[in-house]
């Protein structure tokens, strides 16, 4: 599996040799670091998409390179440090210097479940998460639309509306529930605001894409085809 | 909630690569003005405003208190469809603020929402939907009158087509600014043609005309046609108006809409209608703010003259529309004499306050009239208790003058400049001798 969002570090230098064998079998792309300086060094501007930082040689300098990585400025959120089973009773004390662990004598398909878990949760934001439907492509990190390639600008709450509809392809949402889960329950207008909403994305979606959003007769709106219908 | 919308704002000027942000806003006179910042100072003028110096636009700040805070309201903000791609530029209305943060009140925009606060307070929200008539003309040239475009001559192409591709290009641009349309059509005066407009709350319609404008002028313009909302600029067709369909809705439910009334009117829309008419005079001025406005409202062209209500009259000031049955969201009334030339914030702000009046108060609403008024002598009319609308600015102005409503709607900053204004714009036409005198004078006397 191949993880975005660039490498991860790894200490010490050089890591155990387990270590690497299960972040190459699971893809991930790596560099080991004797150092935080060394870390700084060598990220890249992405940054470092998290570390792996075995603590069973060295513990003092393994647990104050962990405190080094979590002062930065850039921090590096996802941490796993590998311990050995007498090193749990030092974990109380060190709560805030990691994410997650794993024991030095797990089976390799535990490190490597620890590895994805830690890595993915944090990782993902780092990838543009997309809601995409027939040409329409939502970015959510950017707020940015576009349909058939072309931009396609919206105000605040007409994207808002799109984001919620396109998340949820195929399900009926009555004015109601758009209306408190789009505009929150302290909008005044009504769900009238929904339907003069619904026009004006219709209208920008253009006549080849207007029918997106389907008018569900006397319930409400649907993004996209129903799930019953082929 | 407030810091999304900021940040979708700055997200947006960043990612569309946004070179310049206009900032809008409205004079008392209705003008659209606008000056431009750049992406850098709009993160700084979301959250403490702009300052500019209000003397400078007409009937803003007396000069002793002459600066202003301009706030933009960032769920205007739009990215302008003309661009050409190299430099994108986008808008966003702001509301006008004095450096205290308090609402400055030559400001129509906050004139408007001022009202809508008090609409709110009885527990309505105000639902607006104006269908707006325009000519196109060639360009106009000093003291000549305007040649329409079905005249001929003026096009390779032929007329229809030109005026078509007009419309469908407008059309377009609007619906990309959030602006949906709900028909379009040729009118009977050569060269004109309307535009209705889907409904929204009142101050995003607002909004959408002053937009509306623009664009029918910036797309008119770029084929080298002169678009205007001047009321009646051709002698002897329909002028153009802005006939507004109006309704109030609390909550989710229409509040005009009563399933046992015959016109399925409720008490709120009658009560509503009845202070429409009782203050109609009073409101005239604000919504037909011109010398010209008045040649408009004058008998034979589908524009109201008397002040009155009918179901199926299109003389009438009110017409009540005929809805498809079952669909109680639709049931509005529609109020005929306003001009596209008019401030949509205030227009909608007087009128807003006459008709709440009737609904506070439990004015009663007057017989419906529909026979055809204009075949009526005074006496007759008199007798069913129908007044005219005023027949000139001067006589608006004086109903305006003594009208408390619409001090009270208007605020009085905003209140007396404005009649100040108009008085001038009055004594200025009064003292202009028209062709109309030498040709029928000048020879005979």
């Amino acid at each position: 599996m191949m993880q975005s969002g660039g490498f991860v570090a790894v200490y010490p230098e050089p890591p155990p040799s387990d270590l690497v064998r299960i972040l190459d079998l699971a893809g991930y792309q790596w560099k080991a670091v004797s150092s935080a300086a060394d870390a700084a060094l060598h990220e890249s501007p992405d940054g470092w998409a998290g570390a792996v930082v075995a603590c069973d040689g060295d513990a003092e300098a393994a647990w104050s390179f962990c405190r080094a990585l979590r002062l930065r400025d850039n921090i590096v959120p996802p941490l796993l440090v590998l311990i050995s089973d007498q090193q749990l009773a030092d974990l109380p004390l060190r709560a805030d210097l990691f994410d997650d662990f794993c024991i030095t004598t797990a089976l390799p398909l535990e490190m490597e479940t620890r590895l994805r878990h830690v890595l993915h949760r944090e990782t993902r934001d780092d990838r543009p998460e997309l809601v995409q439907y027939h040409g329409l492509v939502l970015n959510l990190e950017t707020y940015q639309a576009a349909i058939g390639g072309t931009p396609l600008d919206l105000t605040y709450m007409e994207y808002e509306l799109l984001k919620f509809l396109a998340q949820n392809p195929g399900k009926v949402f009555t004015r109601e529930v758009l209306l408190s889960r789009v505009w929150g329950y302290e909008y005044y207008g009504g769900a009238r605001t929904v339907d003069v909403h619904v026009r004006r994305l219709r209208a920008k979606l253009g006549e080849e894409h207007a029918n997106f959003i389907e008018t569900v007769r006397s319930v409400g709106y649907r993004f996209g085809q129903s799930r019953w219908s082929s | 909630m407030l810091d999304q919308q900021r940040d979708y704002v700055l997200r947006t000027v960043e990612e569309r690569k946004v070179r310049l942000v206009r900032l809008w806003f409205t004079d008392v006179l209705g003008n659209l003005k606008s000056f431009a910042i750049s992406p850098a100072e709009l993160e700084n003028a979301l959250d403490d405003g702009m300052t500019f110096d209000g003397s400078s636009i007409d009937g803003f700040s007396r000069v002793q208190e002459s600066d202003v805070l301009a706030m933009p309201d960032p769920n205007t903000f739009e990215v302008l469809p003309w661009g050409d791609g190299s430099s994108v530029e986008a808008r966003v209305f702001c509301d006008i603020h004095n450096l205290d943060a308090t609402p400055f009140e030559g400001d129509p925009r906050q004139v408007l929402r001022r009202n809508l606060g008090l609409a709110r307070d009885m527990g309505f929200t105000f639902y607006v939907a104006p269908d707006i008539e325009f000519f196109y003309f060639a360009p106009p040239e000093r003291g000549q009158a305007p040649m329409p475009l079905d005249e001929g001559g003026f096009f390779d192409l032929t007329t229809t087509d030109v005026a078509g591709t007009l419309r469908k290009e407008t059309i377009r641009t609007l619906e990309t600014m959030s602006i949906p349309v709900e028909y379009s059509f040729h009118e009977d005066a050569p060269s004109q043609h309307e535009i209705d407009l889907r409904h929204t709350d009142a101050l995003t319609m607002a909004d959408s005309v002053m937009t509306f404008r623009l664009v029918v002028k910036e797309v008119a313009a770029k084929h080298g046609v002169h678009a205007t909302f001047m009321p009646k600029p051709l002698e002897g067709v329909q002028g153009s108006g802005m006939h507004m369909h109006f309704s109030l809705f609390r909550g989710d439910e229409n509040a005009f809409y009563d399933a046992d009334d015959d016109y399925n009117l409720s008490p709120v829309a009658k009560n509503f209608m009845a202070g429409l008419l009782r203050h109609a005079a009073e409101v005239t001025a604000i919504t037909n703010q011109t010398v010209n406005s008045y040649k408009r409202l004058v008998p034979g062209f589908e524009a109201p003259v008397h002040i009155s209500w009918a179901r199926n009259n299109r003389s009438g000031l009110i017409r009540v529309p005929i809805t498809k049955r079952g669909n109680p969201s639709a049931t509005r009334i529609e109020y005929r004499s306003p001009d596209p030339a008019c401030n949509p914030y205030l227009a909608l702000s007087v009128v807003l306050a006459a008709g709440l009046r009737g609904v506070a108060e439990g004015y009663e609403l007057p017989a419906e009239a529909d026979a055809n008024l204009f075949e009526m002598d005074d006496s007759a009319l008199a007798k069913l208790g129908i007044d005219t609308l005023p027949q000139s600015l001067s006589d608006s102005l004086k109903a305006m003058e003594r009208s408390t409503l619409v001090q009270d709607a208007l605020g009085e900053h905003i209140f007396e400049w404005f009649l100040r204004n108009k008085r001038n714009e009055w004594r200025a036409y009064k003292t202009h001798v028209s062709q109309f005198e030498f040709d029928r004078y000048l020879r005979t006397l």
